[in-house]
């Protein structure tokens, strides 16, 4: 079976938190989608809570402590993202923003990512188009037609009618045909010695 | 081997008394450290170049000559030499003169300088760094070997018929090395000219300094300078000593706490487990120094960042006193004895006067 990477980011601070329900929901649903398709995805799930003192830190040192070293080359090695983040005042978290901060500016184009959020109205659910596809389309990320919101309405019992697990699903499946019409990533090294130095002389 | 401490010249308050040392009183307080240096034995003093606040060190080679003055045998070198902004010629002439006046004394590290604003107060770019650094040190390198030169580039007006001087002394340029965190193009440039690399050591981990010596070391022997292990490695350090390690801890935390560039982040023990600062016992540095060579190899000089963040003078004398009674002794002894027959010493103007009378 043709193996193939996902990374799931989620910005969510309770524990339990639906932020991380979403993730998870999106990320079972890419995962029997690819199976269907002779793909097995492998899920690795960043909770940026854990990482949260390691991103502040980052921004000050200018360097990544191990931990979130492993996570930004988690993201950066992945097939394909799923990004969710809490609403808050009206846009992404600032914890989500800062850990897209400290990416290399080139880590995730053209990866295929689904963007997802959750907040405590519906009123804001466009959030996601104002807010996150700019953010990840200046990251040059293949973002998904698709975007999830679930607020708290689509947790409770008014929404039997599945409407947020038909978009969780329309999501999974269209971030799976996106990974599976791509070579796998291969990350390039931004220490990697790429010019020899007669060059640089000739062309400074 | 070589041991020093380097300064970088920053007006800082100190966090326990909230007191400035003036611009005056912390330049007098700098030529003190640096006399001092010598009195403990130490080898080598190398101060930074910054041109804004809260530095003060814009001109090194006038503060480096006044040193050179009043000490002997001590080692008189830059962290770094903005290579970038400052006119190549310039750089020629500031150290061939500094050569004079110090009998040789004298090498010199070359750094790009991550300050932005900085650039366009030179008429730069620091989105030309690289291309900068390159092209600058391919002039000063003829500057200083040939006698007459015509020369034409992208970043200066070009040169016709001219000559820097004062000639080097002896016609021995200074020796150079290469400064870099981050930049494989820099341990390119090093090791293609078989000029020492630097490794700065103190803000990244350390499998990040070893990834970058062994680019250089690897590009050394490619350019026909010798073998990897025979090329020339410095590296930073930073340490804060106490006699007791808990007493070290204490008192140097208020100072890593609020300290320019890492203050306000990380805490000290994360730092220190991140990064090569070792706060604690002599015998500890001791023990995390000789340790360096287990990811760089034998290598030829290690500086400490002693007076930085608010440390009071006097404290940083006492530094002094211990890196040079309990410290560098033992290392100098350790890594004397690993070091194998054919991984040769820091070039000095004496080794390179001494190599240039057998060739002629």
């Amino acid at each position: 079976m043709n193996q193939r990477s996902l990374a799931v980011v989620s910005a969510g601070l309770s524990q339990p938190s639906s932020t991380r329900l979403l993730a998870d929901q999106i990320s079972a649903a890419a995962v029997s989608r690819a199976a269907a398709d002779g793909i097995q995805l492998t899920v690795t799930v960043i909770e940026l809570r854990d990482l949260a003192h390691d991103i502040a830190n980052h921004l000050l040192t200018g360097f990544p402590p191990a931990a979130l070293k492993d996570a930004i080359e988690t993201v950066e090695a992945a097939d394909g993202l799923v990004a969710v983040t809490p609403i808050f005042t009206a846009s992404y978290s600032g914890l989500f923003k800062s850990f897209f901060d400290v990416l290399d500016k080139d880590a995730l184009a053209d990866k295929p990512v689904v963007i997802a959020a959750t907040a405590g109205t519906a009123r804001h659910s466009l959030t996601l188009e104002h807010a996150l596809r700019p953010l990840f389309a200046y990251l040059r990320a293949a973002v998904v037609p698709t975007a999830v919101f679930a607020a708290s309405d689509d947790w409770g019992a008014d929404s039997a009618d599945g409407t947020l697990r038909s978009r969780i699903d329309r999501a999974a499946a269209e971030l799976t045909r996106e990974i599976s019409r791509r070579d796998s990533v291969s990350v390039t090294d931004p220490f990697a010695l790429t010019v020899n130095f007669e060059d640089l002389l000739k062309n400074p | 081997m070589q041991f020093g401490i380097f300064s970088v010249s920053d007006i800082t308050t100190d966090p326990t008394t909230g007191q400035t040392p003036s611009e005056g009183q912390r330049i007098k307080d700098i030529v003190t450290i640096a006399k001092h240096a010598e009195e403990v034995g130490l080898d080598v003093f190398a101060l930074g170049e910054h041109h804004n606040e809260p530095f003060f060190s814009s001109s090194p080679t006038t503060t480096l000559a006044y040193i050179a003055a009043q000490t002997s045998t001590l080692q008189l070198s830059t962290a770094t030499t903005l290579i970038t902004t400052n006119d190549p010629v310039k750089i020629a002439e500031d150290f061939a003169m500094l050569q004079h006046l110090s009998d040789g004394r004298v090498d010199l590290t070359l750094g790009r300088g991550n300050t932005g604003p900085v650039y366009p107060w030179f008429g730069k770019d620091i989105r030309a760094g690289i291309p900068l650094a390159i092209e600058n040190y391919a002039l000063l390198h003829q500057l200083w070997r040939e006698h007459t030169v015509d020369w034409q580039g992208k970043f200066r007006t070009p040169l016709q018929s001219f000559t820097s001087t004062p000639r080097p002394l002896d016609e021995i340029p200074p020796f150079v090395w290469h400064g870099s965190i981050r930049s494989p193009e820099i341990a390119e440039q090093a090791a293609f000219y078989g000029d020492g690399f630097f490794a700065n050591h103190i803000f990244w981990p350390a499998s990040h300094t070893a990834r970058m010596i062994a680019l250089y070391r690897e590009r050394f022997a490619h350019y026909g300078h010798g073998d990897p292990d025979q090329a020339i490695v410095g590296l930073g350090g930073q340490v804060f000593m106490r006699k007791n390690s808990q007493d070290a801890v204490k008192e140097f935390r208020p100072y890593f706490n609020n300290a320019p560039v890492y203050g306000h982040g990380p805490s000290m023990e994360d730092f220190t487990r991140e990064t090569p600062l070792t706060v604690g016992s002599p015998q500890e540095v001791i023990d995390r120094t000789l340790g360096f060579r287990d990811y760089v190899g034998d290598y030829q000089r290690q500086l400490f960042l002693m007076d930085h963040a608010g440390l009071p003078v006097k404290t940083v004398l006492e530094q002094l006193d211990l890196l040079g009674a309990e410290v560098v002794p033992v290392l100098r002894k350790e890594f004397a004895a690993l070091k194998p027959a054919h991984v040769p010493d820091a070039p000095t103007h004496e080794s390179l006067l001494a190599a240039k009378k057998v060739n002629a």
